[in-house]
């Protein structure tokens, strides 16, 4: 059974002032269509059972929740406990929503599939669904992400999808977004667009979200069994907000903090924390936070991580954060690598880092809660397609003659 | 607006160079004129008009100095000006504000590529407030419903997408222009019906005047013209596909 759904958005797909769609007319029948499906299939058993056994038997779902105890010890505040989406098949959180719209574009009799993808983390999980129940996969990827997230390249290529280099602008999410999206403009009649995130124009944010909403659900019911007790806060990262809102929404009627962590980048100018210093745009499909300029045009971002490399943020984020409901705050480059090398000396866990933010986040709130509170954290991936980039930035980090070194020391300029 | 049927709509990408464009595709038989003000990441676009959108922004465009560029037309033509982007450009100006000074720099009608009706309510009230006409598009994928809603809601014209895709220009036009033509005609039978995305030769003009269009908008192929070629050569290209036009009227 489907959890009831909470906190819809309204007929024109808003949350508050934010969301709707922004689309050329092409492709507003195939949202029309897709709207239609989603609710039919959130309304049938046989989904739901569908995606309870492939949850079960293909996801490895559900994902342990784990006390970091040393990390916990080391911080000296409160409990860490991580939600290990990592763990789940393809290394990342973005297989839940992958796996669902997969279903659902054999709903529609849809059998070629497009999507962008930044870290490769939601191209893999594309080019994977589409393995296994015969689909096309065409996955639209950056020539910088392409670059610095090399193994997902790889893995998407043994997976059998075809990859689109896309070479405009800085080559990144952003980028590989546009294309993917003009593929479905051109494409719309037999193609489903599986956004990668919980963004873009109804009814994806409000999909995404019901599909990702399987780790806020377990990892709900997780706490009260282990702890007997909420924790005060949970934190996850923000990229385009679909590990985030997934989390979070199982806990919004709670009096619980929901803490979202955006990419600072250098922690000056160079950032990708749309909510943070963004201003209320159109992109993609939907009206949210952009980083834009007072003309409109969108800018730059930069991130060590490629997943949060994105100027906007999805719309329901945007609700959060204009109600106070959720706060938003950044983390630079620098934070994350540090707390990416935390875990993996003190857990024996190697972060995407882009969860590594939220870590960074997370042993602040620890700190600020002592050690009588709880601390609930996104770990959205792993960091195995990061090790190039963490190597490009530090040098190989060979410790042979310096065994148990002090994690704090560890850190590299 | 006040759109003298059958058209020949030409674009031309604000830029320094946009007047003498303008003034060139009116010569050959241009019968109105979009006027495109750049966007960053336009979705609706194809190749040459991202192409031509980034140019216009490296060479410092900004949506002020194109609402200027547009009086500097409407200074030397005299026919109708439809300035033509996209709904982050329009909401970061103000809609109100951006209605205001489009129509005291002489614009007649607005398209915005990614504002359905659903979504135009506060666009529309604004351009009707100062005698502005909002044209929105209906897709060959459009439902029978949304012609209705779009057509009804749409003034000036209504902007027939006459290929599924983005914009950029093509061998054949959608097969199904003329069920479209037809289905939008019943919806709003008094609204002129002008056809534009793939558009660039002559005979699809004429195609779909034959089809019951009211007319033609050609912007990526008229775009790659002055690429290679400059006013003069847009000036000979319309020429070329204004006989379409002449050979309907006669
Ligand atoms: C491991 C991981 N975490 C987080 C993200 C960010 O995406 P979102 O904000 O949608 O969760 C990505 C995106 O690629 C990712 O791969």
């Amino acid at each position: 059974m489907r959890p009831a759904v909470t906190h819809r958005p309204d007929a024109r797909g808003r949350f508050g002032a934010f969301g709707g769609r922004f689309v050329p007319e092409t492709v507003m029948a195939a949202l029309d269509e897709l709207e239609a499906a989603v609710e039919e299939a959130f309304a049938d058993p046989t989904f739901a059972a569908e995606m309870e056994a492939l949850h079960r038997d293909y996801v490895g779902r559900q994902t342990p929740l784990y006390l970091a105890e040393r990390l916990t010890e080391d911080v000296g505040g409160a409990q860490i406990w991580l939600k290990r989406e990592d763990l789940a098949h393809t290394g990342a959180h973005k297989i839940n929503n992958a796996v669902g719209q997969a279903l659902l574009a054999r709903r529609l009799g849809k059998r070629r599939i497009v999507a962008e993808t930044g870290a490769g983390q939601h191209g893999v999980a594309t080019a994977t669904v589409c393995a296994r129940f015969g689909l096309e996969a065409v996955v639209y990827m950056g020539e910088e992400d392409m670059r610095r997230q090399r193994p997902n390249v790889v893995r998407m290529g043994l997976l059998g999808a075809t990859l689109m280099p896309v070479t405009a602008g800085a080559g990144t999410l952003k980028d590989a977004m546009n294309e993917a999206i003009r593929d479905w403009i051109a494409s719309v009649e037999t193609t489903h667009y599986l956004i990668g995130s919980a963004a873009g124009p109804h009814p994806y944010p409000y999909l995404v979200r019901e599909l990702q909403a399987v780790i806020g659900h377990e990892a709900r019911a997780q706490m009260l069994e282990r702890t007997g007790r909420l924790p005060d806060a949970v934190v996850a990262c923000v990229g385009g907000g679909s590990n985030a809102i997934g989390l979070f929404h199982p806990f919004r009627d709670d009096d619980v903090r929901l803490v979202g962590v955006e990419a600072g980048g250098d922690g000056a100018a160079l950032h990708a924390a749309s909510i943070g210093g963004g201003r209320v745009s159109v992109l993609h499909g939907s009206r949210s936070y952009v980083l834009a300029d007072e003309h409109g045009q969108v800018e730059e971002t930069h991130s060590i991580s490629a997943g949060l490399d994105y100027p906007g943020v999805g719309p329901e984020h945007a609700h959060l954060h204009e109600t106070g409901r959720a706060e938003y705050v950044p983390e630079s480059d620098d934070d994350a690598l540090r707390a990416f090398h935390r875990l993996c000396l003190l857990e024996g866990i190697i972060p995407a880092l882009e969860s590594s933010h939220a870590i960074a986040r997370a042993e602040r709130v620890a700190r600020e809660l002592g050690p009588d509170g709880v601390v609930l954290v996104g770990l959205s991936g792993r960091g195995d397609k990061d090790v190039g980039s963490v190597i490009e930035r530090e040098g190989h980090p060979l410790r042979a003659v310096e065994p148990n070194p002090e994690p704090e020391r560890e850190v590299v300029q | 607006m006040k759109l003298r049927t059958p058209a020949l709509i030409l674009y031309v990408m604000a830029s320094d160079d946009a007047p003498e464009l303008a003034e060139a595709a009116v010569r050959g038989g241009a019968t109105a004129l979009e006027l495109g003000i750049p966007y960053s990441d336009p979705l609706a676009d194809g190749p040459t008009i991202q192409r031509a959108a980034q140019r216009s922004l490296d060479a410092g465009m900004t949506p002020r100095r194109a609402l200027e560029v547009l009086a500097e037309i409407d200074a030397r033509v005299d026919v109708p000006l439809i300035p033509m982007t996209y709904g982050a450009v329009v909401e970061a100006y103000g809609a109100e504000a951006f209605c205001r000074d489009a129509a005291a720099a002489g614009a007649e009608a607005l398209i915005v590529a990614d504002v359905p009706p659903e979504e135009s309510g506060e666009l529309r009230s604004a351009a009707t407030a100062v005698g502005i006409d909002l044209v929105h598009l209906v897709a060959p994928t459009s439902r029978p419903e949304r012609i209705s809603v779009a057509a009804a809601a749409s003034r000036g014209f209504v902007y027939l997408v006459a290929a599924v895709g983005t914009t950029g220009a093509r061998d054949t036009l959608d097969e199904r222009m003329a069920g479209l033509v037809e289905q939008t005609r019943a919806a709003a039978p008094d609204t002129p019906l002008i056809a534009g995305f793939g558009i660039s030769r002559p005979e699809h003009v004429a195609a779909l005047l034959e089809a019951g269009a009211d007319g033609a908008i050609v912007a990526s192929a008229a775009l790659d013209v002055v690429e290679r070629g400059g006013p003069e050569a847009l000036e000979a290209y319309v020429r070329e596909l204004a006989t379409a036009l002449r050979t309907r009227v006669a």
